[in-house]
């Protein structure tokens, strides 16, 4: 089977769906030239105004984007940068999203929001490291972060045909993966439904994003010491699909989450939080994230540091599975 | 448009204020408003020059634009009392009215932010082959916001047909435009290569020609106007203020400033007789609008959260 890497999925899911749908154009900063390669040849293809390049004024392109929606368009904006999102903040969460009920219904939002290298990339220190999607959740706009190329193709094309605003977090520690995929099956993934990436009956791993890669890995170690380690890939951090987890842990009865984002009220908090309102758990549920209020230091050791990674994933899921809080 | 029609959006926009204000004192209106008493000449000789499928983007202060473009005034009344019969079912209030159906795309709380939201959907339209222009409103202090200055940029290097329409009534709450704007407002327009005109703002007919002048030339595919309206606002900032009576204006100011009343200025152009006319026939319809507003139902709380998403099954 041919390979697809990640960033060519998205850029694939991109192109079709600008050949599908004339409503559909992308906007940001250097898409034309596809600085990040996510627009890589479809200024080509579908010409300046499908493809156009902004100034740099985000908070202004992301409510012309609004706007353009409101005027019947589908606007996907490319982001150079995670933290980006924070000078954006007013326009997605306070414009965008609040639009239609505001409105009472009287329009939608269709934008969606890319951002291609979230978290770290490795050596570009504090302003360049975050990985904000629980930020977005908290708020109610509808947040994926795809973890496969197959996923990466199938979120973006979701999100794209979806009529409210969504932002898609394309982790930087996923981009270069590359799967085999078959381009016949290649098709939307729903927003909102998890997948169990690999079954097992000791211990529910939810993995996000690049971790899923760490979960995988782990769970391929600790499967050589006869623990059976099931991994829950969400896809969509909001709305969370609480029934695919569910259904996993009503098989392991143990929880472990790994979350690339700060602890005090991120994403591994609230899947927590379901846990202890929803699941019958045998052991208390744990997670790994990082650090609270955490800045990515700049020194590869620091940086990595302050990381969740997969030893202390493999010493957590060992306390979980010993009952220790 | 005739100088009777012009006068009756001013007359109609007043009387809907005073009432409205009344309304809150009341306490039918649950939150207070920002009074445009003062400013309607520029609502309406700006929506005058539009067409009925131009669109506006408006501000905290937006009651006027609301009406200028045509709606109801009984179901904006009902929005700001919250009733389900409001133009937005009671789910947007006083600072969040719009009318699709208009090219009403919303009243916008965060100052200076709906300048870009017009850009955008001017440039959409004009893709989509529409020759539709929109107008923006907003106020002195929204001048120095970023966003509406990135959207100035964005408008005039893209010749976005939109036509900005600055407020100038003196003040950013209690901020007086002297003290927070440096340069000059039509200045900082025209350093974005747009025309910028300053007009008086009080009154409607020549609101009404320098917007008809901006609105050709943005449909005729020659981008962006930038308008600055001198005004002043004769109430409060908010109603809010009727109780802890800021001292920032002084009696004379007031006084000077309230000597130049739209109403009247576009008033004495009509014949007595007529103008009587047009008098009795809005106060009969905001009478109706009352009426129509306080008899109508509240809102389900169980349905708070409806028109969240488009689609619905999200929440838990
Ligand atoms: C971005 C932002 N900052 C502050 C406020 C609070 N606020 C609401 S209205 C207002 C004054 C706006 O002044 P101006 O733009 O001149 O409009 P005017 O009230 O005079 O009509 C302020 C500061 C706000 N709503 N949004």
């Amino acid at each position: 089977m041919p390979k697809l890497s990640y960033l060519k999925a998205l850029n694939r899911a991109l192109g079709d769906e600008l050949a599908a749908d004339e409503s559909v154009f992308v906007l940001g900063e250097d898409v034309r030239v596809a600085a990040s390669n996510l627009t890589a040849g479809l200024a080509d293809r579908f010409g300046p105004e499908r493809v156009l390049d902004t100034p740099l004024s985000e908070q202004a392109f992301t409510n012309f984007a609004t706007g353009a929606a409101l005027a019947g368009l589908r606007p996907v904006i490319e982001f150079q940068i995670p933290s980006l999102l924070f000078l954006v903040f007013e326009q997605i969460a306070n414009q965008a999203h609040k639009f239609s009920l505001m409105t009472g219904g009287q329009c939608t939002v269709p934008v969606t929001y890319v951002v291609p290298g979230s978290g770290s990339r490795t050596g570009w220190a504090g302003q360049h490291s975050d990985h904000p999607y629980s930020l977005f959740a908290h708020v109610g706009v509808k947040t994926v972060v795809p973890a496969t190329p197959a996923d990466a193709y199938g979120l973006l094309l979701s999100a794209i045909r979806e009529n409210d605003p969504v932002v898609v977090f394309a982790p930087a520690g996923a981009l270069g993966i590359r799967d085999d995929v078959d381009f016949e099956q290649l098709g939307p993934v729903p927003l909102g439904v998890g997948r169990v990436a690999r079954d097992g009956s000791d211990v529910t791993v939810v993995a996000l994003g690049h971790l899923l890669q760490d979960a995988l890995a782990a769970a391929d170690e600790l499967a050589g010491e006869g623990i059976s380690i099931e991994v829950f890939d969400p896809r969509t951090v909001y709305p969370l699909d609480v029934d695919g987890l569910a259904a996993s842990v009503a098989r392991t009865r143990r929880l472990v989450v790994i979350d690339d984002s700060n602890r005090t009220s991120g994403f591994a908090a609230e899947v927590l939080a379901v846990a202890a309102e929803r699941f019958d758990l045998v052991a208390p549920p744990r997670r790994v994230t990082r650090p609270d209020g955490a800045v990515l230091p700049f020194a590869l050791a620091l940086d990595r540091a302050v990381q969740p990674g997969r030893d202390q994933l493999l010493a957590t899921i060992r306390a979980v599975l010993k009952g220790e809080r | 448009m005739t100088a009777d029609q012009l006068y009756r959006t001013v007359r109609l926009i007043r009387r809907f204020e005073e009432r409205a204000i009344g309304f809150v004192r009341s306490g039918e209106i649950v939150g207070g408003i920002h009074p445009y008493v003062g400013q309607e000449a520029i609502a309406a000789g700006v929506c005058a020059a539009l067409r009925p499928d131009d669109v506006i983007t408006s501000t905290h202060r937006g009651h006027g634009h609301v009406l200028a473009k045509g709606a109801d005034p009984a179901r904006m009344l009902a929005e700001l009392m919250g009733r389900e019969s409001g133009l937005n079912k009671g789910r947007g209030g006083s600072m969040h009215a719009a009318d699709f159906g208009l090219g009403v795309l919303g009243a916008n709380a965060i100052v200076g932010a709906a300048g870009s939201i017009a850009t955008g959907a001017a440039w959409a339209y004009r893709r989509q082959g529409r020759d539709v222009v929109a107008a923006s409103f907003f106020g002195d202090g929204a001048m120095n916001e970023g966003m509406l200055l990135e959207a100035f940029n964005l408008a005039a290097l893209w010749q976005v047909p939109v036509v900005f329409v600055c407020e100038n009534n003196g003040y950013a709450t209690t901020m007086p435009v002297q003290s927070a704007v440096a340069g000059s407002i039509t200045g900082r327009a025209r350093a974005f290569g747009m025309p910028a005109f300053t007009v008086d703002g009080q009154d409607p007919e020549k609101v009404l020609a320098a917007t008809s002048a901006a609105v050709a030339r943005a449909r005729s595919g020659r981008g962006p106007t930038f308008l600055e309206c001198t005004t002043y606002r004769f109430d409060a900032h908010h109603t809010f203020e009727h109780r802890t009576r800021l001292n920032y204006r002084s009696t004379e100011e007031l006084s000077t400033g309230r000597s130049r009343d739209p109403v009247e200025i576009q008033g004495a152009r009509l014949a007595a007789e007529l103008r009587a006319a047009v008098d009795a026939e809005i106060e009969a319809l905001l009478d109706a609008a009352a009426g129509f507003a306080l008899g109508s139902a509240h809102p389900d709380p169980a349905a708070a959260l409806e028109f969240l998403y488009a689609s619905p099954e999200v929440q838990r």
